[in-house]
């Protein structure tokens, strides 16, 4: 049996503007086995990042709440820490790369004396030992002239560097589990390879556990050992990565790899699920990909599907209920993947 | 960065040549002031001994020419009243306006940036309306009328304080919160949005995420960020307090460069006039360049280019 670094059980988030309140997370379950890499997938809008953000405690105070459902980080639940306790773990425990690095680092500081920051609250050092524990760091991740760097402010670093300079950050005081929000979707191309490259690396290196959020169904087959698809603030399926890749049985997942380009074929348009997601105001009972489903039949709209277990692949979806099965080969369309 | 510091002061230069130029032909237009220094059934020949005298029946381009000329070398001429040299008498003045100015700026600053943080920290609570409030409220209060409130209550009804003059402390207390009321509710107001704004950055989150507490979070990095655009508004405010504050120390009879020049254009007295013009010109110019290098202190990013 595998160690569970992290497991999120049932979580539920409101968040809270003026009189009314919507809930963007609704009833999220997954967990980080130690050591793995955790895709997260699914596009903007669908949670992934406040479900992140929750993890690192980085809700907005006022406008947000944990509603129910529990965070548990070594088998102890966070989700009600108070700042205090909380701060304790960021950047020590559990740390986060951010998606802009651009906008990420603090233009008017030093890189040396950001990345002091966790040092100097997590671990007690000299300053003769801080710097040179940055250094060594900077040399980690692959940053050339570690010693002028730390000197030196953002600016004067390129969009790659800077990532590789906020990786750094977060690897500072070897964290347990390392959250990723986007980490290459702001860098060009070949840079994001690198980046990736990168962060497979210190991962293994420093046995840690990666959570791996990300729209990028690529970057989510180069990376990642499971995957848990989201789609309006559900996990609407949960699968090791070759099987999902494989069968992937969500429609919702089933579409997002038809609109994947495929590399030596020009054509006309590209495939694109119809319609949109659902505001998290406008959910009402049933399925939540229901309004957009090409499989979609009665019970979607009236009942929400619980998660169907196959093994360890878990997908939400009325289609996989062992009692359809049969309908489902003789009459109904059978799904086609490409 | 020294080819930078170059720039900035051939500008210096510009600006003050400039805004000379503009105020003597301003106060030319307002016409000639003999009439004034000179009874009004004085003879013809009178009055032309006296324009010949002081250069006013020439063209107005040799008058200016002369003028410039004679500016550069510090020499503005003599007061048409006390037939003393001009510039003496403005800089006999500058110790007054340093010092109400400088007191009531850090007075301001030392309320305003405390207060703008807070509030801007704890937005949308009581505390932060009421300051907004109070800020709200200010900068509307105009001064001359909050000078007068403060010298009736404090001078004449409670006898604590001296309603004017100068010479010791207790002159300067209430000038100097009259001045201070519209700089503190302007800065505090300018403190918290900028705060606001500066909070909601992508760095500050990452911050955050390092565990660095709040107190550190908003005090060292976010003030930091903050402070480029304040240092422009505290430039700027300075510039027109140095310049003398004209209604506060008309006011309470403070013998500032303010109050100087408000006397000496009541008189005509050219020469007055545009000394302190070129003075208040120059400080405004030597505190904007100052406050440009103390961006490149606190911004690496300007330093650099």
């Amino acid at each position: 049996m595998l160690e569970k670094i992290l497991q999120v059980n049932d979580l539920r988030i409101q968040f809270k503007s003026g009189k009314e309140t919507v809930q963007p997370i609704r009833g999220v379950n997954f967990h980080v086995n130690r050591g793995e890499t955790l895709g997260i997938v699914g596009e903007s809008g669908c949670g992934k990042s406040v479900t992140s953000l929750s993890v690192m405690g980085l809700l907005p105070v006022k406008s947000s709440k944990i509603v129910s459902g529990e965070i548990l980080f070594n088998n102890r639940d966070i989700s009600r820490l108070n700042e205090k306790e909380f701060r304790k773990l960021r950047g020590n425990e559990i740390s986060m790369i951010f998606q802009e690095p651009m906008t990420s680092l603090n233009p008017v500081f030093t890189i040396g004396e950001q990345l002091s920051e966790p040092l100097r609250q997590h671990k007690k050092m000299s300053k003769s030992e801080t710097r040179k524990t940055i250094i060594t760091v900077l040399k980690q991740v692959g940053l050339p002239r570690a010693e002028q760097i730390i000197d030196e402010y953002p600016h004067q670093l390129s969009g790659g560097m800077r990532q590789r300079v906020m990786i750094s950050l977060a690897l500072l005081c070897q964290p347990k589990l390392m959250i990723a929000d986007e980490p290459t979707t702001a860098l060009d191309v070949t840079i994001q390879a690198q980046i990736l490259e990168l962060l497979k690396d210190i991962k293994t290196k420093n046995d840690m556990s990666l959570m791996l959020i990300t729209h990028d169904l690529s970057v989510v087959a180069e990376m990642c050992d499971r995957v848990v698809v989201m789609y309006a603030g559900e996990v609407v399926e949960e699968a090791e990565v070759n099987e999902l890749f494989d069968r992937p049985l969500h429609p919702y997942t089933q579409g997002l790899m038809k609109s994947l380009p495929s590399n030596n074929e020009r054509k006309s348009t590209l495939f694109s699920i119809q319609g949109q997601v659902p505001k998290p105001s406008e959910i009402k009972e049933g399925c939540v990909f229901a309004n957009r489903c090409p499989f979609a039949f009665e019970k979607c709209l009236a009942e929400t599907p619980p998660a169907f277990k196959k093994g360890e692949h878990i997908s939400k979806c009325w289609l996989q209920e062992p009692a359809l099965e049969e309908v489902k080969h003789s009459g109904e369309p059978s799904i086609v993947i490409s | 960065m020294l080819d930078y510091v170059i720039k900035r002061l051939i500008q210096v230069v510009v600006v003050v040549l400039l805004a000379l130029t503009v105020v003597f032909f301003l106060i030319r237009l307002s016409g000639d002031p003999t009439a004034l220094f000179l009874p009004p059934d004085a003879p013809r020949e009178q009055i032309e001994e006296f324009r010949e005298k002081l250069g006013f029946n020439r063209p107005l381009h040799i008058q200016y020419g002369e003028f410039m000329v004679n500016a550069v070398q510090g020499d503005f001429g003599q007061s048409l009243r006390s037939r003393e040299d001009a510039l003496p008498i403005v800089l006999d003045r500058l110790p007054a306006t340093f010092q109400l100015a400088i007191s009531s700026l850090l007075l301001s600053l030392l309320i305003a940036i405390p207060l703008g943080v807070l509030s801007a920290f704890k937005r949308n609570s009581v505390f932060d309306r009421i300051s907004v409030a109070f800020t709200v409220l200010g900068q509307a209060v105009p001064s001359f009328w909050l000078g007068l409130l403060l010298i009736y209550f404090f001078a004449a009804q409670l006898h604590i304080l001296p309603s004017g003059g100068a010479g010791s402390v207790v002159h300067l207390i209430l000038p100097m919160i009259t001045l201070a009321a519209y700089s503190v509710a302007r800065f505090t107001r300018f403190t918290r949005s900028t705060m606001l704004d500066v909070l909601r950055k992508d760095y500050i989150r990452t911050a955050k995420a390092s565990g660095v507490p709040t107190f550190r979070l908003v005090g060292r990095y976010a003030l930091k960020n903050s402070l480029i655009p304040i240092i422009t508004l505290v430039a700027l405010d300075l510039g027109t307090l140095l310049g003398g504050a004209v209604i506060t120390e008309v006011v309470f009879a403070w013998p500032g460069i303010g109050r100087l020049l408000m006397q000496s254009l009541m008189n005509r007295d050219f020469p007055i006039v545009l000394a302190g013009v070129f003075i208040i010109a120059l400080i405004y110019a030597v505190i904007n360049f100052v406050a440009d290098l103390l961006y490149a202190y606190v911004n690496p990013q300007i330093r650099v280019k």
